[in-house]
């Protein structure tokens, strides 16, 4: 492995001295203008607004849900959450579109003389074997617990792509793709991101208010409680689990998969 | 302030250095998720554990990996 080093100068670049004299005048203006910012913060651990101190006081009575933050993603600020899965959703799209293969690129797995990926060792395997189920079982758990717990299905769907990305580690990419097969990660993505949808139009149809917690919200505590704070969270658990699985898989895929095409360099 | 809360910001302020330290692009991605995982112990201690876990997942995780893909396929 090389390291990097400065580059050469190009004709025209500023030197390292020059560089940093420009640095030293904007780092001590910004270093300024933070420092006056700081004045008119409130002191450490001062915490007055009261819209927080009103959704503590509310959100356990009204939405029978003992985490207060779920209950905001989900229910108060709910459509800022659409919105935010949307973005992921888009920001996944876009990935697949940047990353797909190019004409004059080929399939296949690279030439042996080219890879220089070293098998994996008997240990790191036995630790991936452990850690799957965990992994797969705490993202379950983040996710279905979110409205009584911290957590979330933002939380556990990204701990659920982690648990694949285990499966890699361990093994190599045609057994992660066994694992978790390209449509059924795309479906995932896409029920998930219309699920949040359809359980927003629910409450249109139920209360004439687009995402109203609609469902009855049982008793505070209970797995089964929060109305709709539950179900919202699993469709974005399904949403970002997929969403993230499907960019590390085009990112794995680029590497192992795609090979520029021969005597050009990438 | 608390000793855990003082401790942790500590140890981000650390990780951050380190970060800009390691000049090789491959151990920055290395360095990047321990400091990562330090500021999942900062929200932690600061009573965020929402978004601690994101962070622990996201920083520790997802972003070294795809830091980690992009510099092999660039290299190769």
């Amino acid at each position: 492995m090389h390291s990097l080093g400065a580059p050469p100068r190009r004709p025209g670049e500023l030197s390292f001295a020059a560089r940093r004299r420009l640095f030293l005048i904007g780092g001590a203006g910004l270093a300024g203008l933070m420092l006056w910012g700081l004045e008119g913060l409130p002191d450490y651990g001062d915490f007055s607004p009261l819209y927080g101190q009103l959704i503590n006081d509310v959100a356990v009575q009204e939405r029978s849900t003992t985490a207060v933050v779920t209950a905001v993603n989900f229910d108060y600020r709910g459509f800022d959450t659409l919105i935010e899965e949307f973005v992921l959703f888009a920001a996944s799209l876009v990935l697949v579109l940047l990353l797909r293969r190019l004409r004059e690129e080929k399939v296949g797995p690279p030439a042996e003389a080219e890879r220089r990926v070293h098998t994996t060792s008997a240990a790191v395997r036995l630790t991936c074997v452990a850690l799957v189920g965990p992994a797969v079982l705490l993202a379950i758990y983040i996710t279905t617990h979110g409205h009584l717990t911290p957590g979330g299905g933002f939380q556990g769907g990204v701990i659920a792509a982690t648990a694949l990305l285990i499966v890699y580690l361990g093994s190599d990419y045609p057994t992660m793709e066994r694992v978790g097969p390209m449509t059924l990660v795309a479906t995932a993505e896409a029920v998930g991101a219309v699920g949040f949808v359809l359980i927003g139009l629910g409450g249109l149809i139920a209360t004439a208010e687009f995402l109203e917690n609609f469902l009855p919200h049982g008793t505070a505590g209970e797995l089964i409680s929060g109305g709709t704070i539950p179900l919202l969270s699993l469709s974005v658990g399904l949403e970002v689990s997929g969403a993230f699985v499907l960019l590390l898989s085009e990112f794995l895929e680029q590497l192992l998969e795609i090979q520029p095409k021969q005597g050009t360099e990438p | 302030m608390t000793a855990v809360q003082a401790v942790a910001l500590v140890l981000v302020a650390s990780g951050a250095w380190a970060t800009v330290m390691a000049r090789d692009p491959v151990r920055q991605a290395v360095v990047v998720s321990l400091y990562g995982l330090t500021l999942g112990i900062l929200f932690f201690s600061f009573q965020a554990p929402d978004v601690a876990l994101s962070n622990i997942v996201i920083g520790a995780v997802a972003m070294p990996t795809m830091i980690l893909l992009a510099i092999a396929k660039t290299r190769k």
